[in-house]
């Protein structure tokens, strides 16, 4: 039988999972964090801190503000040094708490121990709190406050969980690590997950390069409603609407969300620290982080406290190696290019990757030969050669009925063009263009 | 501090290229040139380094003196229409003509419309029905197989199609067969016709190559062959003695080499798995009305022209599928 797979476009691009199979590796804090108030989608925290304050492991520093947004958590103890703009991964200085680590002092109503709670008290409102309460969001990248999407919007049914155990980006490793090490925890976590949606179905889907995972994935789950589900290896499998039709053959419509066909996805990551927030009372405040590249010296999977400076991880992982000329927050094909490792590791966090001096930079751009290689990976089924073209001669009426806001910004186009065109560059200069006209219009 | 390199995602790539697609499709035609030159000698030796030769040196000048950028001579296009030109020539043409064909095939063809990637015509295919219109002779005598050493001088024939279409006005197709090369012969190459065209196994074999290297998918081929048979084989069903068998015309002429090299060229070909089946569909039925109903023994060469031409209204008009329907959200 062939595996399952999302039936439009992809792409295979060498999986490089060097640090596969590695053990977590906790590491302890470091000397000063600097946690950003803006970890996720939607309205940046409230500060409740102020310069001088002393702080717990766990503590809440800044509360959320407004729906689309979620609370932040001291990750260590120690002095709040200053609340100040920081620079982190967009480049850009943002509001931040930096705070001076001193001893190892935890709220006292989390529970540190490492016992398995297999029973969730709470009940679905209250575990929506909970989730919000400990600054739960998407761990696999995009960082939407989890407790929005539990809350299923009027007139729509959750019928399914999808638990998102594909990490189909090259080099990342931290999910593969959690379900092997925290199987059991992440399992409860499923369970937390769907009490907290009202489903009593869910799946969870990985991709066939972690036939481990996929096993002991399997063995937790039995004589549950939870199926695991293997599936062929291919990018962008873990974009949500992707891994939907891979696992239930249903498309999301356009401009829609899972929850329009009755599904909500959530990472494996994010499962597990729904466990820790509801059946352990711990907010999020470390997370699993891959530090890899082909010229690093020790790649790892280290669980940090989130504010952690890259540069620190990068040093536990054996430093910078001499021809690193790119910096990547995330895998290769979506994460951001930083330009300096004095950036904290924030909730959306999934890996660092170093390239070297190599593969660092694009080739020149050359003219387009209408091979169709973009059009036939493009998972959307849109044509990126025209909506570059449209986007070049600022035609954003025309991209926006050529569906350019359906792009997930895989990157599969600009991948795979032999000409090294920059499709994607083009084609998220007109999404900008294509909201604004849309904001305009609703405006009126 | 170090500071990095910052760019937007995807930070890999492929790593292929334009030249390294160019010289992939030039591997996928190795195999008939060898079939080519073993049966036609020096005479396709000449023609196809005169052709080459002259689509590169065509394309430099054209680019360094006419339009002033810098030239891309090398980037293996040149090559490959040198090429495609030559192996759509009797090997017998006189060098000369070949040069006109390759300057025709590259200045009207390809450069007139802004060079690589804006052409609307098979820039080839342009050259090759310049030269039969402007030397139809020349064009039509075929040289005999097996004439190593002999060059414009080469003793020449009808190719199997040029017998049948001669031959059904006063025979019924059983008469002629015996006439044409037997099954296999049609099938290893060695029958008269233009120098690259006669191999249909050698070309199959490049087809192969170019989908395993994923250059060309199976839309264009396929639809292509697969319209030839089934509409040649309607027409044999009905009246085997006025219509040739779907073998002979698979088999025959130029149609495994326009099918597989011509029809796919990428510029020229539209851009979604649907529009490349209207467009192979479109090619295969005028490549058979003009065979059987026209006035050339053979019409790919224009049936490819002509849906070329279709390409742009093909790629405005048929769009892939798009990834979920379209929903109303508040």
């Amino acid at each position: 039988m062939s595996l399952k797979t999302f039936s439009r476009g992809g792409v295979h691009p060498p999986e490089h999972k060097l640090s596969s199979g590695l053990t977590i590796e906790e590491l302890p804090p470091p000397d000063v964090v600097v946690i950003p108030v803006s970890q996720h989608l939607g309205a940046p925290a409230k500060v409740l801190v102020k310069r001088g304050d002393q702080v717990l492991i766990g503590q809440l520093i800044a509360q959320s503000d407004g729906f689309v947004s979620t609370n932040i958590h001291s990750s260590v103890s120690g002095k709040v040094l200053k609340v100040d703009q920081f620079m982190d991964s967009s480049g850009y200085r943002k509001l931040a708490v930096q705070i001076e680590v001193e001893g190892d002092r935890w709220m006292e109503d989390i529970d540190r121990t490492d016992d398995l709670v297999k029973n969730t008290v709470l009940q679905t409102a209250d575990i929506r709190k909970k989730i919000l309460e400990a600054g739960i969001v998407g761990l696999g990248g995009a960082t939407f406050p989890s407790h929005v999407k539990l809350m299923v919007p009027k007139g729509k049914t959750a019928e399914y969980l999808i638990i998102n155990g594909v990490e189909c980006e090259p080099y990342l490793t931290a999910d593969h690590a959690l379900m092997m090490e925290r199987t059991d925890e992440v399992f409860a976590g499923i369970l937390v997950l769907m009490k907290g949606l009202g489903v009593d179905k869910a799946i969870v889907g990985i991709e066939n390069n972690k036939p481990d995972a996929i096993a002991k994935m399997k063995q937790v789950v039995q004589g549950s409603n939870v199926l695991v589900q293997g599936l062929k290896v291919k990018y962008p499998q873990g974009g949500e609407k992707q891994l939907v039709q891979a696992l239930l053959k249903r498309e999301v419509p356009s401009g829609g969300l899972p929850i329009d066909v009755g599904v909500v996805v959530f990472n494996v990551g994010t499962a597990f620290a729904a466990y820790e927030a509801v059946n352990k009372n711990r907010p999020l405040i470390d997370r699993v982080v891959t530090v890899t590249g082909k010229s690093v010296e020790k790649p790892s999977n280290f669980l940090v406290r989130i504010g952690t400076p890259v540069s620190y991880l990068v040093e536990k992982a054996g430093g910078v190696p001499g021809n690193t000329a790119k910096v990547i927050n995330g895998g290769p094909m979506m994460g951001k290019a930083i330009s300096t490792l004095d950036i904290p590791v924030v909730k959306g966090s999934s890996g660092i990757l170093l390239i070297g001096e190599n593969e660092a930079r694009r080739k020149e751009t050359q003219t387009c030969i209408r091979c169709t290689k973009c059009v036939t990976v493009c998972p959307m089924g849109m044509e990126p050669y025209l909506l570059m073209t449209l986007s070049e001669k600022s035609l954003f009426e025309r991209m926006e009925s050529e569906k350019v806001m359906d792009c997930i910004e895989c990157g599969s186009c600009s991948y795979t063009c032999p000409s090294s065109r920059p499709l994607l560059d083009y084609i998220r200069l007109g999404k900008s263009e294509v909201g604004k006209i849309i904001r305009a219009r609703k405006a009126v | 501090m170090n500071k990095f390199i910052v760019s937007p995602s995807p930070h890999a790539y492929t790593g292929e290229s334009v030249p390294k697609l160019m010289y992939g499709v030039i591997i996928a035609l190795l195999p008939a040139l060898a079939v080519s030159v073993w049966f036609f000698g020096i005479g396709m030796i000449v023609v196809s380094s005169v052709s080459i030769a002259s689509c590169i040196l065509f394309e430099y000048l054209i680019q360094r003196y006419v339009m002033k950028v810098q030239p891309t001579h090398l980037d293996g296009s040149a090559l490959l229409t040198g090429l495609l030109l030559a192996f759509c020539l009797p090997a017998n043409i006189p060098f000369w003509m070949v040069m006109i064909g390759a300057l025709a095939a590259v200045g009207i063809g390809k450069m007139t419309f802004g060079g690589l990637g804006n052409n609307i015509f098979n820039p080839a295919l342009v050259g090759r029905v310049f030269l039969f219109i402007s030397f139809p002779v020349a064009m039509t005598a075929w040289p005999e197989v097996g004439q190593w050493m002999q060059y414009t001088d080469a003793v020449t024939g009808a190719t199997p199609l040029g017998l049948m279409k001669e031959g059904l006005a006063f025979k019924t197709v059983g008469e002629i067969m015996p006439e044409v090369p037997s099954f296999f012969h049609l099938l290893t190459g060695k029958m008269m016709g233009s120098a690259g065209e006669v191999s249909a196994l050698a070309l199959l074999l490049g087809m192969l190559y170019m989908m395993y290297r994923k250059i060309i998918s199976w839309h264009i081929p396929v639809s292509i062959l697969g319209t030839v048979l089934i509409f040649t084989g309607i027409l044999w069903l009905a009246n085997p003695d006025r219509f040739a068998d779907p073998l002979f015309h698979l088999l025959t002429g130029g149609l495994m080499l326009g099918a597989i090299f011509m029809a796919t060229d990428y510029v020229t070909s539209p851009m979604t798995g649907k529009g490349m089946i209207i467009y192979g569909v479109g090619i295969g039925v005028v490549t058979v009305l003009i065979r059987i109903f026209g006035a050339f023994p053979e019409g790919v060469q224009f049936a490819i022209l002509i849906f070329n031409g279709f390409t742009p209204l093909i790629n405005k008009f048929v769009k892939p599928t798009r990834f979920g329907k379209e929903v109303s959200r508040g």
